[in-house]
């Protein structure tokens, strides 16, 4: 990039879509400098002697003729330590630090580094001087936090013989920690790397996912379960539970890593994330949750442009950890503010609009966004394995999911958690629909559970197909009432009702409900299984069902989601004990009479 | 040094286009004068190669193209901001209103002057809102707890009673401290609706502490999409500058959007949803989310937007875009107001989503969440089970289905409705709550932890009789 400075100047303003003449090297992506004051702005568009770039910050207060600055680079991420329990706005300024220099407004004219350049952080070098290394090679370790040692790989595209590397202390960002020599060259290099956040990074291979992300939601990790590595959309209208769920998986889900990028959502809900996190506990590894956690938050109010960028901000970030062999979560909310964007900046630029409005490229992005997940082997050596596995909420118009970009989205995802209105009115939380949600996951995943004790993929049929029944049943419900139907089918709506309201429900600010671990999730609904099929036993033999529906077990069966701890899950023992006991005095009871 | 032109190249709708010669600014306030020598004045809205886009705040009735003069200020538009506007009224471009003891104010000498677009508040200094506003209506502080520094739409219909809802709130809202600001903003409202709020603020004597915005339905229609901006910028410098607790009552956010709608397409832009620009979700959001709390300061903005849902549909785009911005929303209901409940809150479609940090042990009490998901549960069987019973007869329902039935009406009479002066402290609310749910056989109450449940759950079956006594 020797060239001579690339100078244009403002010829349009267009809220955020900003039109400028005069430059002469422009290639779309570029980053551009508007105007005296300096925003931040990426070339989108090239006509004629002309490019159009979207501003990343607010352009009230612009002039046209103010000089514009092209940088000639893209817009990159910097990767090295310091990501982890940090949170960046959607181009990567780091919001403490803005609120450090600037105060508690985000103004134009700001500035912040992604990576704390003064912070010095303990290199541990893993190979010797003198060897040949490749993309991807782990030639160090720094702890970036308690919880996760920080891989520092060789840049991509950089090949040749590790000519010098430091010793083992502390390193801030910007030293220098290592040379390579290819042929004549020699470069150095340091703790961080950037990247283009709109290029995949590249890896060696693809594989099949055939772990599941434990999520602690059992309706979730039982009935529609995601694969590590796999990608998921949460589509529901507003105040049915996205962002709820998105939380959840980010304190409680198994991944080493979580990447959440709030697009185009509220303030509020990242305050929340920053005040919650560093008091949880990981379940798995017992350390703060935002030791794990990367936050990107480009809130509703913020300029769509930065909004359009944060989405690939954050995949970037999360493919970095990948690289390193970690298991990535990414939780995007929402996708459909990201499409908003997209659509607004379009409209802007007069594109023909396709559906709803949105650019006919819309699928394109939607799939260079849902394919950057997946299980691989990086490249470099040693091998490993790391995944992402995205989960992406979605916001329909009215809760309508044949709008654009919830349709456009189903043909990304395998796994489709609806949430249902009319559950979240009840206040049946998660509100995922029984109905309408599936996972393709599924039976790719039934050798992983096999493994932790019996029943995992019976017990899914067995459930999908009592509600299946019982919802069929409401509608002749709805002619005859309850009373006139034949008992077999009156003890399935009664478990029916059982399961959805003390196994599919479940509390996430219930201290003990919140993440039901999957030993939990499993006893529990094979003992509520169990039940059904004693209870089915019961009534053929002519007792009436008040008195299988009146029993004591039921009681505790109810309260076991709020009463027994995941590490008390022994108790089921004693509950499966007290169902044969109590059953069998049933029996015996009408039996001898 | 200011440009003068008088060669307006042509006039749509509220805007105006012009042929400039010079750098113009985005943004830029642009004074008029038309052809009668009166002042008008306009913003730049958009500026392509040649042509600079103006929307003039009064209309352009009456303009032409080649007697009016435009003027270009060099400056944003901003708005003079003092303490001394407690008490007083301005209008849709924030000026103070001529009123006809006018002149028993002195003029207001500006603390401060700041631009109306407002900037977003750093999410990292956002402090999360967790401290209750007792309303003393058991609907509100039972089900959908309003906390300061949240945004808390009233979605209603035409003619329900949600003026009187939202004056009974600020009546009630422990309002009287020193440090508690109302900043009203009536957008494209009746003359009447703004007399009603006035009459009811003198009423609770609160007065003094309110600032009105009034853009009433006769007034231009741009000033509707300035004035919540100045309306919000006002209430920043009281929250965040003078440590005050301000609450903002946006009414009626449905003439915003059409003001919005209007706009939109005299520009040309492409329609997204029932006309109204792709846009409007970012641009309510850089509305609502003026609300809040920042970490260190005392102050707090706390936003109650009232929505007039067109044909009282919760699906239409401005309901609709407003809900997934906010932070929760309160829907009446035109059957419960037919029924003469009051207020006529449907509870299951209202939804407060700062409740949870709220309330609970030493805030409310610990009991609070979970009794509060009890009743959702049990009201939305109860509806279910009342369709039920339109079908197929009271003879076919279960005695259980029976007991829920009675519940749902009990909880309608007893714990919904309640007088415009009754004020119900939040306990009360709890308890009245565990009267009506014990009313159900313990063992069908699902949603309450077995501790609590069995602390506050009322066993003796006198209590039943209790409350059909009342
Ligand atoms: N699992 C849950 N347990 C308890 N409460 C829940 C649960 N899920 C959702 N809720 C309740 O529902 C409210 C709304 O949920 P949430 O904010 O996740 O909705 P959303 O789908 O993200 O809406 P929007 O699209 O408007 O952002 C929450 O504030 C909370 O009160
Ligand atoms: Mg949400």
């Amino acid at each position: 990039m020797s060239r001579q400075s690339d100078q244009g100047f403002i010829l349009s303003i267009d809220g955020p879509v900003i039109g400028i003449k005069g430059l002469k090297y422009q290639k779309i992506g570029d980053l551009v400098k508007i105007g005296h004051s300096k925003l931040t702005g990426e070339i989108i568009k090239i006509t004629d002697n002309r490019s159009i770039a979207t501003c990343y910050e607010y352009t009230e207060g612009l002039h046209v003729g103010e000089p514009v600055l092209n940088t000639t680079e893209p817009l990159s991420m910097e990767l090295g330590p310091g990501l982890l329990n940090n949170i960046y706005d959607g181009i990567q300024r780091t919001l403490p630090l803005l609120r450090e220099k600037y105060g508690d407004f985000i103004g134009i004219e700001q500035e912040a580094y992604a990576l704390d350049r003064k912070k010095s952080w303990i290199f541990e070098p893993k190979v010797k001087e003198g060897t040949k290394v490749t993309p991807g090679d782990i030639i160090g370790t720094v702890q970036e936090t308690n919880t996760i040692n920080h891989k520092i790989m060789v840049p991509m595209g950089v090949y040749g013989t590790l000519t010098t590397i430091v010793r083992p202390s502390k390193y801030s960002i910007e030293d220098t920690i290592y040379t390579i020599k290819n042929g004549k060259i020699e470069q150095k290099f340091g703790l961080f790397q950037k990247w283009p956040i709109r290029n995949i990074r590249p890896y060696r291979q693809r594989i099949y996912p055939t772990e599941p992300l434990i999520t602690g939601m059992r309706v979730i990790d039982v009935l529609f379960p995601v694969a590590k590595g796999g990608v998921v959309a949460v589509p529901g209208g507003f105040g049915t539970g996205k962002t709820v769920i998105q939380h959840n998986l980010a304190k409680w889900a198994d991944a080493d890593i979580i990447v959440y990028v709030g697009c185009g959502e509220r303030g509020n809900e990242m305050a929340d994330v920053l005040e919650q996190f560093p008091n949880l506990i990981d379940p798995h590894t017992n350390l703060p949750v935002m030791e794990r956690t990367v936050l990107i938050a480009n809130t509703s109010n913020m300029p769509v442009s930065a909004r359009e960028a944060s989405i690939f901000s954050g995949l970037t970030i999360a493919e970095y950890y990948r690289d390193m062999g970690y298991d990535v979560a990414l939780l995007a909310d929402s996708t459909t503010r990201w499409a908003e964007a997209l659509r607004e900046i379009s409209g802007r630029l007069e594109e023909m609009p396709a559906e709803g409005g949105y650019p006919a490229y819309l699928s394109t992005r939607l799939a260079s966004f849902y394919e950057r997940a997946g299980l691989v082997h990086p490249l470099g050596f040693p091998d490993r394995v790391g995944s992402i596995t995205v989960v992406g909420a979605v916001s329909p118009p009215s809760g309508d999911f044949s709008e654009p970009v919830t349709k456009t989205t189903r043909r990304f995802v395998k796994a489709f958690w609806a949430l249902d209105a009319k559950l979240a009115y009840s206040r049946h939380y998660p509100s995922i629909s029984w109905t309408d949600s599936y996972s393709l996951y599924s039976e790719h995943l039934e050798e992983w559970w096999n493994k932790l004790g019996k029943g995992w993929g019976k017990s899914r049929i067995d459930i999908s197909e009592i509600l299946a029944r019982s919802d069929e049943l409401q509608n002749i419900v709805q002619l005859v009432g309850k009373e006139n139907l034949p008992v077999e089918q009156q003890l399935i709506l009664f478990v029916a009702e059982l399961i959805k309201n003390v196994y599919l429900i479940q509390n996430a600010f219930d201290p003990i409900d919140r993440y039901s671990s999957p030993q939990k999730s499993l006893k529990l609904i094979n003992l509520i299984l169990d039940y059904y099929s004693r209870s089915l036993d019961v009534v053929s033999r002519e007792i009436p069902l008040f008195e299988v529906e009146n029993l004591g077990i039921v009681t505790e069966i109810s309260r076991a989601r709020l009463s027994i701890k995941n590490k008390d899950v022994d108790q089921f023992e004693g509950l499966q004990k007290k169902l044969e006991r109590e059953i069998t005095g049933l029996i015996e009871r009408y039996e001898s009479s | 040094m200011k440009i003068t032109y008088s060669n307006i190249q042509g006039i749509e709708g509220p805007l105006v286009f012009l042929r400039h010669q010079h750098n113009v600014m985005n943004g830029e306030i642009v004074h008029i004068i038309d052809p009668n020598g009166i002042a008008r004045t306009g913003r730049v809205l958009e500026i392509s190669e040649n042509v600079t886009v103006i929307e003039v705040f009064q209309g352009t009735a009456g303009l032409d193209t080649d007697r009016t003069q435009l003027t270009f200020s060099d400056e944003v538009f901003q708005i003079s901001i003092s303490r001394d506007m407690l008490g007083r009224t301005f209008d849709g471009q924030g000026r103070p209103k001529i009123l006809k003891n006018a002149d028993s104010f002195p003029e207001l000498l500006p603390e401060v002057v700041r631009p109306i677009c407002g900037t977003p508040i750093n999410p990292y200094s956002r402090s999360y809102p967790t401290d209750v506003i007792h309303t003393g209506i058991s609907v509100i502080d039972g089900l959908t707890t309003l906390v300061r520094g949240q945004k808390l739409p009233i979605f209603t219909g035409q003619g329900l009673s949600h003026n009187k809802l939202a004056a009974q709130i600020v009546k009630q809202a422990k309002v009287r401290e020193e440090n508690f600001v109302v900043v009203f903003v009536g957008i494209g409202i009746l003359q009447d609706d703004a007399m009603y709020f006035e009459q009811r603020f003198k009423e609770s004597g609160n007065w003094q502490n309110v600032i009105s915005f009034l853009n009433i339905a006769s007034d231009p229609t741009i000033e509707r999409i300035l004035i919540p901006r100045i309306a919000l910028t006002v209430a920043e410098y009281f929250a965040f500058d003078l440590d005050m607790h301000v609450l903002v009552i946006m009414t009626d956010i449905t003439n915003y959007c059409e003001a919005l709608r209007e706009l939109s397409s005299a520009k040309g832009e492409i329609p997204s949803r029932k006309g109204f620009p792709g846009y409007m979700y970012s641009d309510l959001a850089s509305l609502y989310e003026r609300a809040g709390k920042i970490k260190g300061r005392e102050g707090s903005i706390t936003q109650i937007p009232i929505i007039t849902m067109p044909n009282d549909d919760i699906t239409h785009p401005i309901p609709d875009l407003t809900g997934f911005i906010t932070e929760g929303q309160i829907v009446l209901s035109r059957e419960l107001y037919k029924r003469n409940v009051y207020p006529p809150i449907d509870i299951l479609s209202s939804l407060s989503r700062l409740m949870k940090e709220g309330v609970g042990e030493g805030k409310t009490r610990e009991d609070h969440s979970e009794i509060a998901s009890q009743l959702y549960s049990l009201y939305a069987q109860s509806l279910e089970i009342k369709e039920l019973e339109s079908i197929i007869g009271e003879e076919s329902l279960t005695s259980l289905d029976k007991r829920i039935l009675n519940f749902g009406k009990s909880f309608e009479q007893y714990f919904m409705n309640q007088k415009f002066d009754e004020e119900r402290d939040v306990i009360t609310t709890l308890d009245l709550a565990w009267d009506l749910v014990s009313t159900v056989p313990k063992r069908n109450i699902l949603r309450i932890s077995p501790e609590i449940l069995d602390k506050y759950y009322i066993e003796d079956a006198r209590i039943k009789e209790k409350l059909w006594g009342r």
